[in-house]
């Protein structure tokens, strides 16, 4: 074989592993090679280079019996939001600095059950909210895409990810999924990642940001990739109510390539005023490559577009009071240092103002102004009957006998580090427009590069899916990824 | 409705968040920019909807009363930045 171990996909890494081509300790010492020399892209934040060693050794002996799962050796990075037991996870906070968690999350016990290699913990923005890795404790993740000498953005919040992914750091990373958080960095990053139906994933032993919305997904290199990865990760959960106890198909033989006779929906309202000419571009040549496929693609209107954004700027911040009250000084984490005299109540407030950064105290505040006393009508209850309106637009479409829905997955391509610093907190939120309607839904989401811009950065293209319609939503992207022939690859400057 | 200083006062107080007094004016100023932008829900006419409290139809499951875990102190007091004799330790509470 003639590409380096660490560029491998999943399936290829899987196959190779299981003829015997290489061994899962040549894979992952691959990796972690490439990821001491990637130091400049900030994605790895905590490196578990032994537990790694450790693993890769355990799935060697795993391969040699036979019948190994698909993940079996396969070098993973999981996302700094995931407990994984007595490594360190912080969520990219200074709250939670020095945190060794006591137990493992369900995803990846399940990851790490199937046979995967853990090569440590990736970046992020602080308690996932941020939409360029910025407001990470560690600094940003660095997008491995350049189009001249800036520092571009992987996107966030599961920057680190997208960036380890893109440049073949590892063969797939975790990610979670707020307001778009894993689809707007695989876009930015030339990668899939793939936002499950809510209830698809556990979410125990995920720092939460905010419960309704919050899902766990693959970030991967490929549409199969994506589909063996959720594999791994899926199913019901008794240790979260939320997760659904329902069957998980087999998504890797849901791709079949064959969408004839499906119904592509392309929502009128996502044509928003100002939207780049090569963006808009992209979305009807996906359009094209879907109807060429077979499929029938169809105008369909979902009318409440427009107020997603304003209502979950409500809903998250007003989850995220509630959830981040448990970071008090008491019983993990950061605790200030507190004066003479000072009592319970000032430990909190300094252990608080010191260990947040600033995006996370906004949205606290402002999740609590929404929720005191003669404001939770006007702004918490308003936001989710606005929330009610938005999905019952997607369940009249899906109705209507539509199959799945065509976007762009972002209103641009990365952006520099450091533009959006002097801007209002709002410009950040608008990366999210065309994702965050999906996280209120709860709908599958998928975003599958299609192209590069003028300047050689990559774009990519969202596809919603029914709920729990995982398999087909898949099947759809599989079909788009082979018709836009996605290779292209970020030059190594790191 | 705006947000003005006494008002951001009040909500880092109740978010128990040390904010400056120097520093309330720019915060004013920020959860108002955020909020006006929320502002455009009013835009919707919601009568009759209901609010949404989980996007599945499904109800929740139910398990047995029983203790399923346990007997971990030693691990739960693990992280703590102040843990004495099997207790989270913590400034005076009461005078």
């Amino acid at each position: 074989m003639s590409k380096s171990l660490n560029s491998l996909t999943i399936a290829e890494a899987r196959d190779g592993l299981r003829k015997g081509e290489f061994t899962a300790s040549e894979l992952t010492g691959a990796c972690l090679t490439a990821i001491d020399g990637a130091d400049a892209l900030g994605a790895f934040v905590h490196k578990t280079p032994d537990i790694a060693r450790e693993q890769a050794t355990a799935a060697d002996a795993r391969l040699a019996k036979g019948d190994a799962p698909d993940l079996c050796g396969i070098p993973l990075g999981i996302k700094d939001l995931f407990c994984t037991k007595g490594v360190p996870g912080q969520a990219a906070s200074n709250i939670l600095a020095g945190f060794l968690p006591e137990y493992e999350s369900t995803v990846t016990s399940k990851l790490f059950g199937a046979g995967a290699v853990m090569l440590g913990k990736l970046n992020m923005d602080e308690f996932a909210m941020g939409s360029s890795n910025e407001s990470s404790c560690y600094g940003p993740a660095v997008n491995p895409w350049r189009s001249d000498d800036r520092e571009l953005t992987p996107g966030g919040s599961s920057g680190g990810s997208a960036s380890a992914v893109a440049a073949d750091l590892c063969l797939g990373a975790t990610g979670t999924d707020t307001g778009g958080s894993i689809r707007q960095p695989a876009a930015f990053t030339g990668i899939v990642g793939l936002k499950p139906t809510y209830g698809r994933v556990s979410r125990w032993g995920i720092v939460a940001y905010a419960s309704s919305l919050d899902q766990a997904g693959p970030m991967a290199k490929t549409v199969r990739d994506t589909a063996i990865f959720l594999q791994a990760m899926a199913g019901h959960d008794a240790k979260d109510s939320t997760s659904a106890d329902i069957p998980v198909p087999d998504f890797e033989a849901a791709l079949t390539g064959d969408i004839r006779g499906k119904k592509i929906g392309i929502p009128r309202e996502y044509r928003a005023d100002g939207m780049p000419a090569e963006i808009a571009a992209l979305w009807a040549k996906g359009a094209d490559m879907l109807r060429d496929a077979g499929a029938e693609i169809v105008d369909i209107s979902l009318p409440h577009t427009q107020y997603a954004l304003p209502a979950y700027y409500v809903i998250a911040p007003a989850e995220a009071s509630s959830n981040l009250a448990r970071y008090d000084g008491v019983r993990y984490g950061h605790r200030a240092k507190l004066s003479q005299g000072d009592g319970i109540t000032e430990m909190y407030e300094k252990t608080r103002a010191e260990g947040f950064g600033a995006e996370v105290k906004r949205r606290i505040m402002i999740g609590t102004y929404v929720l005191s006393a003669g404001f939770y009508d006007a702004y918490y209850n308003r936001a989710r009957k606005v929330r009610a309106l938005i999905k019952r637009d997607f369940d009249q479409v899906f109705a209507g006998g539509v199959d799945a829905i065509l976007t762009p997955t972002t209103p641009s391509a990365a952006f520099g580090l450091g533009e959006m610093a002097s801007a209002d907190p709002v410009q950040m939120y608008l990366n999210d427009v065309f994702t965050v309607t999906v996280n209120l839904a709860g709908l599958p989401g998928i975003s599958v590069p299609v192209g590069l811009d003028s300047q050689g950065l990559p774009l990519g293209l969202q596809l919603i899916g029914r709920p729990w319609e995982e398999a087909a939503l898949l099947n759809h992207a599989y079909v788009l990824e082979k018709a836009a022939g996605f290779v292209a690859k970020p030059g190594k400057w790191w | 409705m705006s947000i003005d200083v006494d008002t951001a006062r009040r909500v880092a107080k109740l978010a128990r968040i040390r904010v400056d007094e120097s520093d309330l004016p720019a915060l004013a100023d920020e959860l108002n920019g955020i909020v006006t932008f929320m502002e455009q829900l009013n835009a919707v006419n919601v009568d009759g909807v209901e609010p949404m409290t989980g996007v599945t139809p499904m109800r929740l499951k139910r398990r047995e009363d029983v203790v399923t875990d346990g007997n971990m102190p030693e691990r739960i007091l693990k992280n703590a930045p102040d843990a004495r004799e099997g207790f989270f330790a913590v400034p005076k509470v009461v005078e």
